[in-house]
């Protein structure tokens, strides 16, 4: 695994090791379909504590609640997990000051086939600016270290939530075929 | 009006075991205080550095609590949390049962109403058991306290069990008794000096 990475670097290897070089070790998610390699493998490297949440708002806690006692964590989700945060980025993560890590795989753009999907996007981006929280939407492989890199360093200096929109352009995303 | 007549369980109050609770803590143990009465309560009970109160993101207790666990095993953490916030959440009972944190206990303070707007009753209020949802769950140290004494026993239990504890109180529609300070980043900085992650200045 680690040999084809270096061969032929791809974007999930590269957020886990930029993970890891980070010190972000506890990984609950609510998965996606975009983002099953990059969960497979997190659960097969012993580094990372990664397990399911029932709810995305249910991670978020459990990264505030581990941040406080010391641990670094980040958050996996699709674009309808993000859009069930409001409520728990406004009254804990943003006013508590905690550098909420989020990773987002973006569905509901570039080739879209479910409508709600492609709506439940839309609401992503203004909550985001409404709160003033920092977030990038990455497009391409040879800028996702040092946007995922720089963002993971700036959250945790400066005590406040990033979110790392994966675009389909960086991932591929997910179509209808799939 | 909560009480489900198939239990045989005291109704008690939250500040009375809140208070019952705290003066068991020797050990800077942790304790996350669930929105509104909860954590009104427990700053009532007196403040302590391992405290953190919750002033909004109503159900995560439980979750907050739990990355405490895993943040730090060798501290017991305490997680109280009210039943209408629990029924937001009861996805992180499953998650709770998978990780297993053998130093975590979850209180629930079950009395059936949303007291702090206006003691409407809840959808469980009456005929949902709680406890038995949690074990259900997979929590399988999971039991209603019968009364002030059953609760001390349980909790101190808890402290030395092998597997996360769940303990479900009937309480009063009594209001909190004190009100915390709501200034967010101080309870939060301070909750990080109180488990030894931060200095302070």
């Amino acid at each position: 695994m680690a040999a084809a990475t270096e061969q032929d670097p791809t974007w999930h290897g590269i957020l886990q090791q930029t993970l890891k070089r980070n010190e972000v070790r506890l990984v609950p998610y609510v998965p996606d379909r975009v983002l099953t390699t990059l969960i497979k493998n997190l659960h097969a490297d012993p580094y990372f504590t990664t397990f399911p949440t029932a709810r995305e708002e249910e991670a978020v806690g459990i990264v505030s609640g581990a941040w406080m006692a010391g641990t670094r964590g980040a958050v996996l989700m699709q674009t309808s997990g993000f859009a069930t945060l409001a409520n728990v980025l406004a009254s804990l993560v943003v006013p508590s000051q905690i550098p909420l890590i989020m990773i987002v795989s973006e569905r509901g753009t570039l080739g879209e086939f479910n409508y709600g999907q492609a709506m439940v996007c839309r609401t992503m981006r203004p909550v985001l600016d409404s709160l003033a929280m920092e977030h990038h939407t990455i497009t391409r492989l040879d800028e996702l270290e040092f946007i995922a890199d720089r963002s993971i360093k700036q959250a945790v200096t400066t005590q406040a939530p990033v979110a790392l929109i994966l675009s389909p352009l960086l991932t591929g995303g997910k179509t209808f075929d799939k | 009006m909560s009480n489900a007549p198939a239990r045989n369980t005291k109704v008690m109050n939250r500040f009375d075991l809140t208070s019952r609770l705290v003066a068991k803590l020797k050990n800077e143990e942790a304790v996350v205080g669930g929105i509104g009465n909860t954590n009104f309560d427990l700053w009532a009970a007196g403040h302590r550095p391992q405290n953190f109160y919750m002033l909004g993101s109503m159900g995560l207790a439980f979750p907050i609590a739990l990355g405490v666990a895993l943040a730090q095993p060798n501290r017991r953490v305490f997680a109280l949390e009210g039943d209408g916030s629990l029924l937001m959440q009861l996805g992180c009972l499953s998650t709770i049962a998978t990780l297993k944190p053998k130093n975590l206990t979850m209180v629930v303070l079950d009395n059936g109403i949303y007291q702090i707007t206006g003691s409407q009753p809840t959808p469980a209020a009456g005929h949902t058991d709680l406890v038995a949802i949690a074990l259900a769950s997979g929590l399988s140290n999971s039991s209603w306290a019968a009364d002030e004494e059953d609760f001390e026993r349980l909790i101190e239990q808890s402290m030395s069990a092998e597997a996360p504890t769940l303990i479900g109180v009937r309480i009063d529609d009594k209001p909190g008794t004190g009100t915390t300070r709501r200034d967010p980043v101080q309870i939060r900085e301070r909750f990080m000096h109180g488990l030894g992650v931060r200095q302070p200045l």
